[in-house]
């Protein structure tokens, strides 16, 4: 896979303060690359300077074989943003939103109708055309947003903390979506989230904390870097964990015992078979390797 | 300008469909017509009466509120024309405050063209107000006392046409650096209030002192008002004229209602009001063109 994303020794300050210090990393075409941190890491810094929206102080970004000093117009052209916050014109109806959106990248007429019928129909808000976006639910203005960063056909999706506040159906309706345009379309997306079930499922993760990289890698090397294995024992007393000699926590009706690695594990299930009748490995999670990594824990837009 | 003509029409639709946008610009017309309303008709119906007795003619009612009619629909359109512009053009700072900007200029869009499109969309709402405002006072007058030629009524329009120009123009340079509803609601507060003052659309500039008059012949905008009350009150002044009043009464009438306006003590004719006029939309209009043209060059 080519990188269609390459940033180098990126930097950015606002008066003293660092938002973004020599930040360089790779984005492969087609994957679903996740940009964590607290608020304030620089994670808004950086996708405001890859939409062209911020000048950088130093470094150099590369979007889809083009440098964004040289031609800005054809990166815009494809990207597609989501922001944070629904940004249409609550006044306007969804279809006259997404012709005047439509029309800043030239697509108008007959092309915007059919874009327009496609898009209603993957998104499933053709009832939804003529109503004010003011009037429009939480979950059914999200998939408007989306639909207006899709309008031109973007080979990049940026998500900006996209599913924030939505219920679950909502959620699971824009990951369909975001999952049939990656596999039909090759769409790349660039996720930002505070929620670490999302992020596992990244192709590859970065995470960000005061402007600087903090750990990177797939959400699987980061979980074997940063956390350690958990063993859930069933049906044994707290003696018999306790001979185990490995930190440990109760749960309702078992012990979940912190291991190292999965080597580690092994180890002591060959060395203690007895205690060992009813179990689960399980991998750490994405929030523990968060934890570890910037000593904060991101909980659905709140930082702890 | 890909996606111009879609950016205006939204600009326009946005500020019909914003009621909150729409009545405030209609506020200084209407504190005009409650003043008028109220009171400020009769103290003119008293002071052209008065001024006429002075002179020893008699005059009919159709003559004294043809000038009546003529001074408050003079002074609502010089009002109109510039205060409605800067309330349209407010969606400028709306539009920050919104988000609305940022999703619009993730596009490949140009700044002049965004730029473009929040004048013309101002001065295209704001024209339709106008002439809409020119209907009804023409309605008005026709019913108080009609005294219009057809040419005094193109004139009108023509005087519309620059003021809105003005007006938008203005508008633009000052609402442009603005980025907070509490600076947006500010200049709002400061223009609706204070326009109808000192372009002479509540009291005429020359009631008021000798000091404030000066400073006030150097604002564009009250060369904008003299032209409407020109062109208004024009067929009435010669109908005076027709049935023998004296030509100091009506001139000293003129030189009252700012029909006269004088510039360090000059009389300035008609025709340089026009060039006041339409040099300061030049100047404004480049003046918003350089703050756009400098916004872009700090951003790269």
């Amino acid at each position: 896979m080519e990188h269609i994303i390459e940033i180098d020794h990126l930097h950015k300050s606002f008066g003293d303060v660092k938002a973004v210090q020599d930040l360089s990393f790779r984005v492969k075409e087609g994957e679903l690359f996740a940009f964590l941190g607290v608020n304030g890491a620089g994670k808004s810094t950086t996708i405001n300077i890859l939409c062209g929206q911020l000048p950088k102080d130093r470094g150099s970004v590369c979007i889809c074989g083009t440098d964004l000093d040289t031609d800005p117009d054809l990166i815009k052209r494809n990207l597609g943003v989501v922001f944070q916050n629904s940004v249409l014109d609550k006044d306007l109806s969804v279809r006259d939103n997404l012709q005047s959106r439509a029309a800043l990248y030239g697509i108008r007429g007959e092309a915007f109708r059919s874009r327009l019928e496609e898009l209603s129909h993957l998104l499933d808000f053709h009832d939804l055309l003529k109503r004010s976006v003011g009037k429009l639910s939480g979950g059914q203005r999200r998939r408007i947003d989306i639909a207006r960063a899709l309008l031109h056909r973007p080979k990049i999706l940026i998500l900006d903390e996209p599913t924030t506040g939505l219920d679950p159906q909502t959620r699971n309706l824009l990951w369909e979506v975001i999952g049939e345009l990656r596999q039909k379309e090759n769409l790349t997306v660039f996720l930002t989230t505070h929620y670490m079930e999302e992020a596992a499922d990244a192709d590859y993760v970065v995470i960000l904390n005061h402007g600087i990289i903090a750990a990177e890698g797939t959400p699987l090397m980061l979980k074997n870097n940063y956390t350690g294995d958990f063993i859930t024992i069933y049906g044994q007393s707290e003696k018999q964990i306790q001979k185990l000699g490995a930190p440990y926590s109760p749960l309702r009706d078992a012990y979940r015992v912190s291991v190292p690695n999965t080597a580690a594990a092994t180890a002591l299930i060959l060395k203690y078979p007895e205690v060992f009748q009813d179990y689960e490995i399980t991998k750490g999670k994405m929030d523990d390797v968060f934890l570890t990594v910037t000593g904060s824990k991101l909980t659905g837009g709140t930082e702890k | 300008m890909t996606g111009l003509g879609a950016l205006t029409r939204r600009n326009i639709k946005l500020y019909f469909k914003d009621k909150g946008m729409f009545f405030t610009s209609l506020i200084t017309p209407i504190i005009l017509l409650v003043l008028y309303s109220t009171f400020l008709a009769n103290v003119y119906e008293d002071s052209f009466r008065s001024v006429l007795e002075a002179a020893g003619a008699a005059v009919s009612d159709k003559v004294v509120w043809g000038c009546v009619g003529g001074q408050l629909v003079s002074s609502l359109l010089a009002v109109s024309c510039v205060t409605v512009a800067f309330c349209s053009n407010l969606l400028m700072v709306q539009d920050k405050i919104s988000g609305a900007r940022q999703d619009l200029t993730i596009a490949p869009l140009k700044s002049s063209t965004l730029a473009l499109s929040y004048y013309l969309s101002t001065l295209i709402s704001t024209l339709l107000i106008c002439f809409a405002a020119v209907g009804v006072c023409l309605l008005y007058l026709a019913r108080v006392g009609w005294f219009l030629a057809a040419g005094d009524v193109a004139a009108l329009l023509l005087d519309v046409v620059l003021l809105v120009l003005f007006g938008t123009a203005l508008s633009s340079c000052v609402i442009f650096p603005l980025s907070t509803s509490g600076q947006a609601s500010a200049v709002g507060t400061i223009v609706s209030a204070g326009y109808g003052f000192i372009c002479g659309a509540y009291m005429p500039i020359s009631s008021f002192s000798e000091g404030l008059q000066k400073v006030i012949s150097f604002l564009p905008g009250s060369y904008g008002t003299s032209l409407l009350r020109n062109h208004a009150l024009r067929g009435v002044f010669e109908e005076m004229r027709t049935i023998g009043f004296p030509a100091e009464a009506v001139e000293s009438m003129k030189d009252g209602v700012d029909c006269n306006l004088y510039f360090l003590g000059n009389q300035v004719e008609m025709s340089n009001m026009y060039v006041v006029l339409t040099a300061s939309i030049v100047i404004a209009v480049g003046l918003y063109v350089g703050m756009n043209a400098l916004s872009a060059r700090r951003k790269i």
